[in-house]
């Protein structure tokens, strides 16, 4: 009867041989693909080394035979997005605007398109959503000095107010105090005046007198009751939303020596479909009409 | 030269050691093939189920549309939102993997893993071409010849068949079954399918024909870390060392005066059945994938040799330490162990069944302008902008009723036309869209209003009345004298 010991048949775990004071190192060998496959790694790792850039050198690098370059792939893909946006842009460059914002699609492209040329042209001086500030207007609320409608949005952008472009928008108002067209006397009466228009009357004030200059000097640009004229850019002043603020020393200031803002021309810097574009998104900012 | 440090003629590099499974008869062999059939027919057939959506509206049961970011279980359709599901989904496989490991052992590496399903499904063709283990090995290791090269031809053709299938199937879990099979066959289909049907035929045809049990003891970490759901009371194949040794061939009567003789014929059934090839007898270890075909092989010989069955079998260390001393342990499955696990499962399954159940077809998010946070405008009333989402996951076009309330007098109009007031907006959504609106809320600020106040806005399907709301503030001017 062969009785053969547990195990028998089995050699224990191999050893290395290295033997420190007695510990020794057992070798479990690992399988030979595996370390075939680290070599097939390894030369896969040099085909690349030669197809791609790879080796620095003191003036420049090894470019690899394929010529890659994320610098071209991006340029690649940028005229890509331009290629394929040019056809929606195309369009809203050959329609008029109002019928851009008519059509769902080219408005949502119109917008977005808006969004970012005004973050990166016009949010220095409008603000972020067009909140305004002191003599740069709040586009969001609504009030417009030339006009509020797509067309009219389109036409101050195209040329800007003041810009020295041909078709620029341009008005100007008398220098009432500076150059003597109305005493400081008068213009304190006409600032009581005003005063009643922005809701925020001075007490006790008698305004017969300012209402009678501001109907024989004012009213023929900024309207009997102070509600604007956009023929000439003057701002409402029946309104609680005012270009350069609410107090009355503004308003003196306002009548005695008028400032007058310059926006730039923008027909020579963005694209006519870019120009429609932003018109749409500040008109959806709030205050279009 | 001392000896001691002469190197030793050590390769710390093994070749491979062949493994060639017999075949085996048998329960467990036939549970496993019931298993198998079962999770191929599944993997193959599920896609070509259909289930009527409405028009327009894909009718594949299961459908992971990845173009168009929807997941489609039955019923259910899930967004990309919706992506926790699947983490849960994955979280409670886990904690069940957990529970059946530290009750059964590595039954999903014996049954249900696809490399070992696949493996199984392989080794059937192999057998049935180049025969059973004795006949294969003995043409492997015999002389080249045109018997073997036809019969090795004829196998991997098989195999690479069963793999393209198996990449074939795989793709229609991501796109239209009927659609792609077409398109597949007449080059329309897209660069991803064929890409994805290469790959998985690849590798289905490498890790089940050529890496097949190479995969469990040197890919998988799962062997590595079951250790870990295992303990004493775990029920693993076992071979019943206390009954089986001395280990001995020929006849099991030893006459008075030898040594006693244990069950084991050494006959290495066992061995010759492991798909993985390892010797169940020198206890449990990573190799072994708990399969138990050595159960079934065993078995067939103790009752040849007319010994009791069971000399391999499902057992415990537990039982095995107290059989050694002559007595029994009892099967205790209840452990704290099985309850943590069990009761990780029920959570997970309760937070999932609720977020399923509650998990609605409408959604509304509101966010307040970041600039600028509030507008006056000429006729002094502050207005607030809002970015109004809204998620309309019906299978239809659907106007909503927006309103607002929490601040007196408010009223809203849409970004577009802000002249138009009103106290409510109608939003239409298309069927399956994410829709975005700007909208405008105006209120006259009443003197001493706190700078900030909540609102409340209120979507309304005036179809089915369903209402869902979402939260918000009104933001204006600081108080007089308040801190800005």
């Amino acid at each position: 009867m062969a009785i053969r010991p547990k195990n028998a048949a089995k050699p224990p775990v191999q050893t290395t041989g290295h033997d420190w004071d007695g510990l020794q190192e057992l070798n479990n060998p690992l399988p030979k693909w595996w370390l075939y496959v680290w070599f097939a790694c390894i030369a896969v790792a040099l085909v690349q080394f030669v197809l791609y850039p790879s080796i620095p050198g003191i003036t420049g690098y090894w470019h690899g035979l394929l010529g890659s370059s994320t610098r071209a792939e991006v340029d690649h893909d940028v005229k890509a997005l331009v290629a394929q946006r040019a056809t929606t842009m195309d369009r809203i460059a050959a329609m008029p605007i109002a019928a851009v914002a008519k059509d769902p699609q080219l408005l949502e492209m119109a917008t977005t398109a808006g969004r970012i040329t005004f973050a990166n042209n016009c949010q220095p001086c409008h603000g972020a959503g067009g909140a305004g500030r002191p003599g740069y207007p709040a586009l969001s609320a609504g009030a417009w000095l030339w006009g509020g409608t797509l067309e009219a949005i389109e036409t101050t952008i195209t040329h800007g107010i003041r810009s020295g472009d041909a078709d620029a928008r341009t008005s100007a108002m008398p220098k009432f105090g500076a150059d003597g067209i109305l005493t400081p006397d008068e213009i304190q009466s006409v600032a009581d005046y005003v005063m009643t228009f922005y809701g925020t009357p001075v007490p006790g004030a008698d305004t017969r007198k300012g209402a009678a200059l501001f109907a024989a000097n004012c009213a023929a640009c900024h309207g009997a009751e102070g509600q604007g004229g956009r023929e000439v850019g003057a701002p409402r002043l029946h309104s609680r939303v005012h270009l350069y603020g609410d107090t009355r020393d503004i308003v003196v200031s306002q009548i005695t020596n008028p400032r007058a803002g310059v926006m730039p021309f923008w027909n020579t810097r963005l694209d006519p479909a870019t120009i429609k574009s932003v018109a749409i998104y500040v008109h959806g900012l709030g205050g279009g009409e | 030269m001392d000896p001691d440090l002469a190197e030793p003629k050590v390769s710390y590099f093994a070749d491979r050691v062949r493994v060639y499974p017999r075949s085996v008869r048998g329960p467990v062999r036939r549970a496993k093939w019931a298993i198998l059939v079962a999770c191929l027919a599944i993997y193959y057939l599920l896609p070509w189920l259909r289930w009527d959506r409405g028009p327009g509206q894909p009718s594949q049961a299961i459908l992971l549309d990845l173009q168009n970011e929807r997941f489609h279980f039955f019923n259910l359709v899930l967004w990309p939102q919706d992506i926790y599901f699947l983490t849960g989904l994955l979280i409670m496989a886990a904690v069940a993997l957990f529970l059946v490991t530290s009750l059964f052992g590595r039954v999903w590496c014996g049954y249900t893993c696809p490399q070992t399903v696949w493996t199984d499904l392989f080794l059937l063709v192999e057998r049935t071409i180049e025969g059973d283990r004795n006949e294969r090995m003995k043409r492997d290791q015999g002389p080249a010849s045109f018997d073997r090269a036809w019969r090795k031809t004829l196998k991997h053709a098989v195999w690479l068949g069963v793999a393209f299938w198996t990449g074939g199937a795989w793709i229609m879990y991501y796109v239209d079954a009927p659609t792609v099979t077409w398109e597949f066959w007449h080059g329309e289909a897209s660069a991803p399918v064929y890409i994805g049907a290469g790959l998985l035929t690849a590798t289905t045809y490498l890790l089940a024909g050529w890496a097949r049990e190479q995969v469990c003891t040197f890919m998988c970490p799962w062997p590595r870390f079951q250790a870990a759901m295992l303990d004493e009371q775990s029920l693993t194949v076992t071979y019943q060392a206390w009954r089986g040794e001395p280990r001995a061939h020929g006849k099991r009567l030893a006459a008075a005066g030898t040594p006693r003789v244990g069950d084991c014929v050494d006959c290495l059934a066992c061995v010759n059945v492991c798909p993985t090839g390892v010797d169940i007898r020198d206890g449990s270890q990573l190799g072994c994938i708990n399969c138990g075909l050595c159960v079934d092989a065993c078995n067939e010989v103790m009752e040849r040799t007319h010994q009791p069955r069971g000399l391999i079998t499902w057992d415990t260390f537990a039982d095995q330490k107290a059989r050694q001393a002559g007595g029994t342990a009892k099967l205790r499955l209840l452990r704290p162990r099985t309850f943590i696990y069990l009761g990780a499962l029920l959570a997970g399954g309760l937070v999932m069944g609720t977020a399923l159940a509650l998990h609605g077809n409408l959604e509304m998010t509101i966010e307040h302008d970041r600039a600028p946070l509030f507008v006056r405008v000429p006729d002094g009333a502050i207005r607030n902008a809002y970015g109004v989402r809204i998620v309309n996951k019906a299978q239809g076009a659907t106007a909503f009723t927006l309103s607002v309330s929490g601040v007196p007098g408010a009223q809203l109009a849409m970004g577009q036309e802000g002249q138009w007031r009103t106290q409510s907006l109608v939003l239409p959504v298309p069927a399956d869209t994410v829709a975005n609106f700007r909208v405008l809320v105006f209120a006259q600020p009443a003197p001493g209003a706190a700078a900030q106040t909540p609102v409340t806005f209120t979507l309304r399907n005036a179809a089915t009345g369903a209402v869902i709301s979402g939260r918000a503030i009104f933001i204006g001017p600081a108080p007089q004298g308040a801190p800005q």
